[in-house]
């Protein structure tokens, strides 16, 4: 199957004042298919991050190639929608505002843009909310809005940073499943970035391990054969999904211990 | 507190300055009254001439004459702030140059620089313009260079990745975020142009309010120096709960602008 996403051994650093560069990634070879819905585990400071601007287009990888649709990419990744971790809305702006302005700025026509933003805020939920300013809204609110504003404009690629990170249990599940209902209509490419094993595999076809950084690298890379459509709520009970998740987290299990002792030692 | 009791509260503490002020300058209590009054006039003197001056409407002429100043300082001085703090902050070598000059500018007194304006721009509205400007532009420069500089990271990354360019990012990111700073020392600033036109017609000038309390002043006119200082005051708060209801308007967007409904 042709690739959305292909990151050929990519290396990322990040320069550091007086010191060596910190290579956060090593050797990262990663392959999205189109369609493909691929989550990225690791335990903090694994770099999943980074992985994710790189294929953004906002951070340049210092070795490897990043190809988007089968070529390099140059500047931003133009066909993907990115999905923030902390608040992103413009908060001058109305939620009906900051879902059509992603249509203005490619020059469709106000009016024609607001009608969609309404068609897309009905679709994820937030009917009569147009008016509210982001303040005005939950948290898990707001991720809806941001959803619509990615999503209205149609991207092939789907990249999301924790986004339900802030969100409390019982709004992740929700948005889990808001996320798959969308994802079913039209199968976008999807890097999903998350801590959270259980959310990667309830939400995925695929779950890509990173190690410890740094010199993070790809470990593991387990497919999810779970039928679609799925329930995340009620997909965990399932003795398919427990057998996964106790193979990946066997795998997981080290790395996140080592991140913590490499944290502990650092504070000490 | 709720509004009635602070109402009350406020309007007494006006009740018993003017009734100290009345004994003071009535009574004995504190010595010779008609010697007191030459130096603090008396509550009645100071209202009946208040009243001359707006039954006359002499008044509303010196009133208008340092509104336009006040005004035409505070327009010109953060339209020239918005540009230059825009341009600069965007440049951050540049700014890093003239850090120093801006900052020594800014540290100046500006009553020094009266005497040089009314040399360039004469004794008419136009000096008393610039030296406003000189107080409104430095307090809105630094509000538009900050608000351009602090930014929030993740917005504007948002809005790069949804495919803005550097002019929409101007207009729909940054004029926004620097705006709100403008906004939030919307009181300050234009307090300020009003002490611009105040100050320059009072070191010089044909008219305004600044010019009344200068007369007055030099005719030891006392009961004139403090009608004109109540009028100003009266003035400034007028100035102040206009600006707090624009504010409602073009803030409200903000978190802590629900408390004020």
């Amino acid at each position: 199957m042709e690739s959305a996403v292909h990151l050929r051994t990519v290396d990322i650093s990040f320069a550091v004042s007086g010191k060596q560069p910190f290579r956060a990634v090593a050797g990262a070879d990663l392959r999205v298919a189109k369609g493909e819905f691929v989550a990225i585990v690791g335990p903090t400071g694994s770099g999943k991050s980074t992985l994710l601007n790189a294929a953004a287009g906002l951070l340049r990888p210092s070795a490897g190639v990043v190809e988007i649709e089968g070529r390099p990419l140059e500047g931003l990744n133009r066909s993907a929608g990115y999905l923030f971790q902390a608040d992103a809305l413009m908060p001058w702006k109305t939620s009906r505002d900051n879902v059509a302005i992603s249509l203005e700025i490619s020059g469709t026509p106000r009016r024609q843009a607001l009608a969609r933003a309404e068609e897309w805020l009905e679709r994820v939920g937030l009917r009569g909310f147009g008016d509210r300013y982001p303040h005005m809204l939950s948290g898990g609110q707001r991720k809806r809005v941001a959803m619509a504003q990615v999503l209205i404009r149609d991207p092939a690629i789907l990249l999301m940073d924790e986004p339900f990170g802030p969100l409390d249990a019982q709004t992740r599940l929700i948005m889990g499943d808001l996320l798959l209902d969308l994802w079913q209509q039209d199968r976008k490419a999807v890097m999903f970035v998350t801590h959270d094993l259980e959310e990667a595999i309830s939400l995925s076809d695929r779950v890509v391990i990173l190690s410890t950084g740094p010199d993070a690298r790809i470990i593991g890379d387990f497919p999810i054969p779970l039928p679609r459509p799925r329930d995340v709520s009620e997909i965990k009970l399932e003795p398919e999904f427990q057998n996964l998740h106790r193979d990946i987290w066997h795998l997981l299990k080290d790395q996140v211990l080592k991140a913590y002792a490499h944290s502990t030692a650092e504070k000490a | 507190m709720p509004r009635p009791v602070l109402l009350m509260l406020q309007i007494l503490v006006a009740v018993f300055a003017i009734a100290f002020w009345w004994v003071l300058t009535r009574t004995s209590l504190f010595g010779d009254p008609s010697r007191i009054q030459f130096f603090f006039s008396t509550p009645m003197d100071v209202l009946n001439r208040i009243i001359a001056w707006f039954s006359s409407g002499q008044i509303w002429y010196h009133l208008w004459i340092t509104l336009i100043e006040a005004a035409l300082a505070f327009v010109i001085g953060t339209v020239a702030a918005l540009i230059l703090g825009f341009w600069l902050a965007r440049r951050p070598r540049l700014a890093a140059v003239f850090d120093p000059y801006i900052k020594a500018a800014n540290a100046l007194p500006r009553v020094v620089l009266a005497p040089i304006f009314t040399l360039w721009f004469g004794l008419g509205i136009w000096s008393k313009v610039a030296l406003g400007f000189t107080l409104v532009f430095f307090i809105v420069f630094f509000n538009v260079y900050q608000g351009v500089k602090e930014v929030n990271r993740t917005v504007l990354q948002n809005a790069r990745m949804l495919g803005m360019s550097e002019r929409q990012l101007l207009r729909h990111v940054y004029l926004p975020s620097a705006l709100s700073w403008v906004f939030s020392s919307l009181h300050i600033s234009i307090g300020f142009a009003v002490v611009g036109a105040v100050v320059g017609e009072y070191l010089g000038a044909s008219a305004g309010l600044g010019y009344l309390i200068a007369q007055a002043e030099g005719m030891f006119d006392i009961a004139g120096v403090f009608a004109g200082m109540f009028v100003l005051s009266a003035f400034v708060l007028i100035i102040d709960w206009l600006v707090t209801l624009a504010e409602r308007r073009l803030l409200i967007w903000q978190p802590d602008s629900d408390h004020h409904h």
